[in-house]
């Protein structure tokens, strides 16, 4: 307990705290893994069956955490997407679209049920493939899933009140493409409305995270839905790419990068599209806030799921009259983020998803230092084995730079200050991206003011990093366009029927 | 016989009448092929100072009440109805029906979500910026694309359509005389080929409204990718009975707010 109130600074009595250094460490307490079956070798699911790739190619999927290979998958391509379309229109046609909405609904609510029921199978998968804290797969990916289908479910039979004054039908075949930072939950997200309003789904996982929607296409038989309602392709871009370019194809919606959403929005065929892409979301602290709440925020913001985020918190604007202040406990929270074996229920941070985004996220950190930002880092020792990176944050950052302008879509936060409420607008909103944004003050009129300057889709006033199935999600500008979740949502599967 | 005053039509940009900074004109003729006026040939400049001055104006017009928004619009119908023969009244019930609209899509398109946790949610309906707008169509053609665009908040540059320039510059004075505030409508005239792969590709504009364009699709989403934009095209802008919330809706973002109560 020595050096108690002694501040990284070297200023005296701001924020005192307790320092045991390491002799308070936490006892590992890891969750099993034994109740996984992981089939060594898994093809596609087309047609209600899983079937090996036509071309006859697997490929390796790691754990991040220790580079063991955990499963191999089916290489997806041009013929497996086709065979996977054609399956999906059938099931259009002969069933899914002319079912009952009640029926769809059941049906629904069977995946729902399902998912809460193998929750911790699908908890440990998601964290051995993709490599989060267990604590998150645990109480956040896997619960919000469930609740995705249960919320849509209970459209698939009100779909006259769907379209004011308007009478809605489904789109057709929907093509959806998810990435690797919340593989079960991204496939609920694409899945169940688009289920609901009556549309069949072709499901592309990212080629790092695709066990879990494997696992899911277990549950979609265990729940008897028709055959080809639902098939998933795994594999890589190019599958991706061949989905999009599907004549068959009434709906394209991707979740993923900026960069590639352009490529899409480009040569997408068909008619629908939507899509959630990056972001660099500013959370906006003023000088009335509750500072210790605003540290919390701040660290969810950011350091949840390692960073991999679209909507993360990555640039912090801070009101310079709190900010010495503010960054202190700041820092001192950041020390105290367990680091380590993502199955392990202490741990806050856990493995980097891949040796790609590793090396992104290296090279970003690299770029700000070499432009003269301060760089700040947690001082826990990381794993031998596995992708890791320490929690860090940059000071002294100015807008112009890379980390503050660029996605860096990893546990590092660039940190500026603003003095006025109209300087901090200006600056959350100097971006090409506009999904999120936080904004901490006690002050009501002062959440509202900014709230309404600020363009993004989704607003965090004295929390961030907050999900409900009935929440629309999405963004302005280059974040893309399309909402998710709650009414809105809906909408995105349903177009005006113009046959009465 | 008294002489003629030929009238050289001007564009609208930012409340002022001005002509093409290129001094660029074309002729329109009666149908005789006898000259009648001058118009303006809007060059790439134009465009964008047409939507630099749509986007100085964005903020006021966006932070204006409901309320006044379609008192503004009411007040535009009026002027229109003022000026109008009966080939323009439809035009005029179109510009009303939309005023109408202007404090009442919120509720329809906003929603309270009941979150499974304790924070008050809820999603707003909110303009999107800067709407370029290729009109065709006559009068009618251009305030259908244009009403459901200003009343929800949004300003906007309206590339008029190519085979009526003196009913676009027309309408300009009757907006230029309705309480519009300066840039809110810009109005340019020319030749839409020349001019909307400019307006499409510009960064600083939000979303396109296409009616009857000679670029395709494709070009149009080539060109509108880069920043973006919400494309929304048009076959045609239809009788009242196609007209609508939906119009309204296709140019607004939805922003969801959280908030804690505490539990």
């Amino acid at each position: 307990m020595s050096d108690g109130t002694k501040t990284k600074s070297g200023k005296e009595d701001i924020a005192p705290m307790l320092n045991f250094g390491h002799k308070w460490d936490y006892a590992p307490s890891l969750e099993a893994t034994d109740l996984l079956h992981i089939k060594p070798q898994q093809g596609h699911f087309i047609g209600g069956d899983f079937v090996p790739p036509a071309e006859g190619e697997y490929f390796e999927t790691i754990n991040p955490a220790t580079e063991d290979v955990i499963s191999t998958v089916a290489r997806g391509t041009k013929v497996d997407i086709d065979r996977a379309v054609t399956s999906a229109r059938n099931a259009y046609q002969g069933t899914w679209s002319k079912m009952a909405g009640k029926d769809r609904g059941k049906y629904i609510y069977r995946i729902a049920r399902i998912l809460q029921e193998r929750a911790r199978e699908f908890a440990v998968l998601e964290t051995l493939d993709g490599g989060k804290p267990i604590r998150e797969s645990r109480d956040i990916d896997v619960p919000l899933a469930a609740a995705h289908f249960f919320y849509y479910a209970g459209w698939a039979d009100k779909l006259e009140y769907a379209i004011p004054a308007r009478s809605a039908k489904s789109l057709g075949v929907c093509g959806q493409i998810i990435p690797w930072n919340f593989p079960l939950l991204m496939a609920a997200w694409k899945l169940a409305p688009a289920l609901a309003a009556g549309n069949t789904c072709v499901l592309k996982p990212a080629e790092t995270t695709p066990l879990t929607a494997l696992l899911l296409a277990e549950v979609i038989q265990q729940a008897d839905l028709p055959p080809g309602v639902v098939n998933i392709v795994t594999g890589f871009g190019d599958a991706g790419a061949a989905l999009v370019a599907h004549p068959g194809i009434d709906k394209i919606a991707f979740t993923g990068s900026t960069e590639v959403g352009k490529v899409i929005q480009m040569s997408a065929k068909a008619k629908h599209l939507t899509l959630e892409l990056g972001g660099k979301a500013a959370n906006i602290v003023f000088e009335d806030a509750a500072l210790d709440q605003a540290v919390e925020g701040i660290v969810n913001g950011i350091f949840f799921n390692q960073g991999h985020v679209c909507c993360a918190g990555s640039r912090l604007l801070v009101q310079e009259s709190v900010y010495d202040r503010l960054m202190q406990k700041l820092d001192d929270r950041i020390q105290t983020l367990i680091v380590g074996n993502p199955l392990d229920k202490n741990t806050d941070i856990g493995a980097i998803n891949s040796r790609a985004q590793l090396d992104k996220i290296r090279e970003l950190v690299e770029s700000g230092k070499a432009e003269g930002c301060e760089f700040h880092q947690s001082e826990r020792t990381l794993p031998d084995k596995g992708f890791f990176f320490a929690p860090s944050y940059f000071t002294g950052v100015a807008q112009s730079n890379r980390i503050a302008s660029e996605e860096i879509f990893g546990p590092v936060l660039a940190v500026m200050t603003f003095r006025t409420p109209e300087e901090a607008v200006e600056k959350a909103n100097n971006t090409c991206f506009g999904l999120s944004a936080g904004v901490w003050t006690d002050k009501g009129s002062k959440i509202f003011k900014v709230l309404s300057q600020i363009k993004a889709g989704v607003v965090w006033a004295n929390t961030f990093n907050k999900f409900d199935p009935t929440s629309p999600f999405g963004g302005y500008k280059e974040s893309g366009f399309g909402r998710e979740g709650g009414w809105h949502g809906l909408r995105a599967y349903l177009e005006v029927c113009s046959c009465d | 016989m008294r002489l003629k005053v030929n009238k050289t039509h001007k564009m609208l940009i930012g409340g002022a009448f001005v002509r093409s900074e290129s001094n660029r004109t074309l002729e329109t003729v009666d149908s005789s092929g006898e000259f009648v006026s001058n118009y303006s040939r809007a060059s790439r400049k134009d465009v964008r100072d047409a939507v630099l001055s749509a986007r100085n104006a964005a903020q006021g017009w966006a932070k204006k009440t409901a309320y006044n928004r379609g008192q503004i619009l009411y007040r535009l119908a009026e002027m229109l109805e003022a000026k109008s023969s009966s080939l323009e009244d439809e035009s005029v019930d179109r510009l009303l029906y939309y005023a109408g609209w202007s404090d009442k899509y919120q509720q329809l398109l906003g929603t309270v979500n009941p979150v499974a946790v304790p924070y008050f949610n809820f999603s707003v309906p909110e303009p999107m910026g800067v709407v370029g707008i290729a009109a065709s169509g006559g009068l009618l053609g251009i305030v259908s694309l244009l009403a459901p665009v200003i009343v929800g908040g949004n300003t906007c540059v309206v590339l008029a359509p190519d085979d009526c320039p003196v009913v676009a510059c027309e309408f300009a004075e009757v907006v230029a005389t309705s309480d519009v505030p300066p840039g809110v409508v810009n109005i340019l005239t020319g030749t839409q080929s020349e001019t909307l792969p400019h307006l499409a590709k510009h960064m600083d504009v939000n979303a396109l409204a296409v009616c009857g364009s000679s670029l395709s699709r494709s070009e149009l989403v080539g060109l509108a990718t880069e920043n973006m934009k919400r494309l929304r095209i048009f076959d045609q802008t239809g009788g009242p009975d196609d007209q609508g919330l939906s119009w309204i809706e296709d140019f607004q973002e939805i922003k969801t707010v959280w908030h804690p109560v505490g539990s």
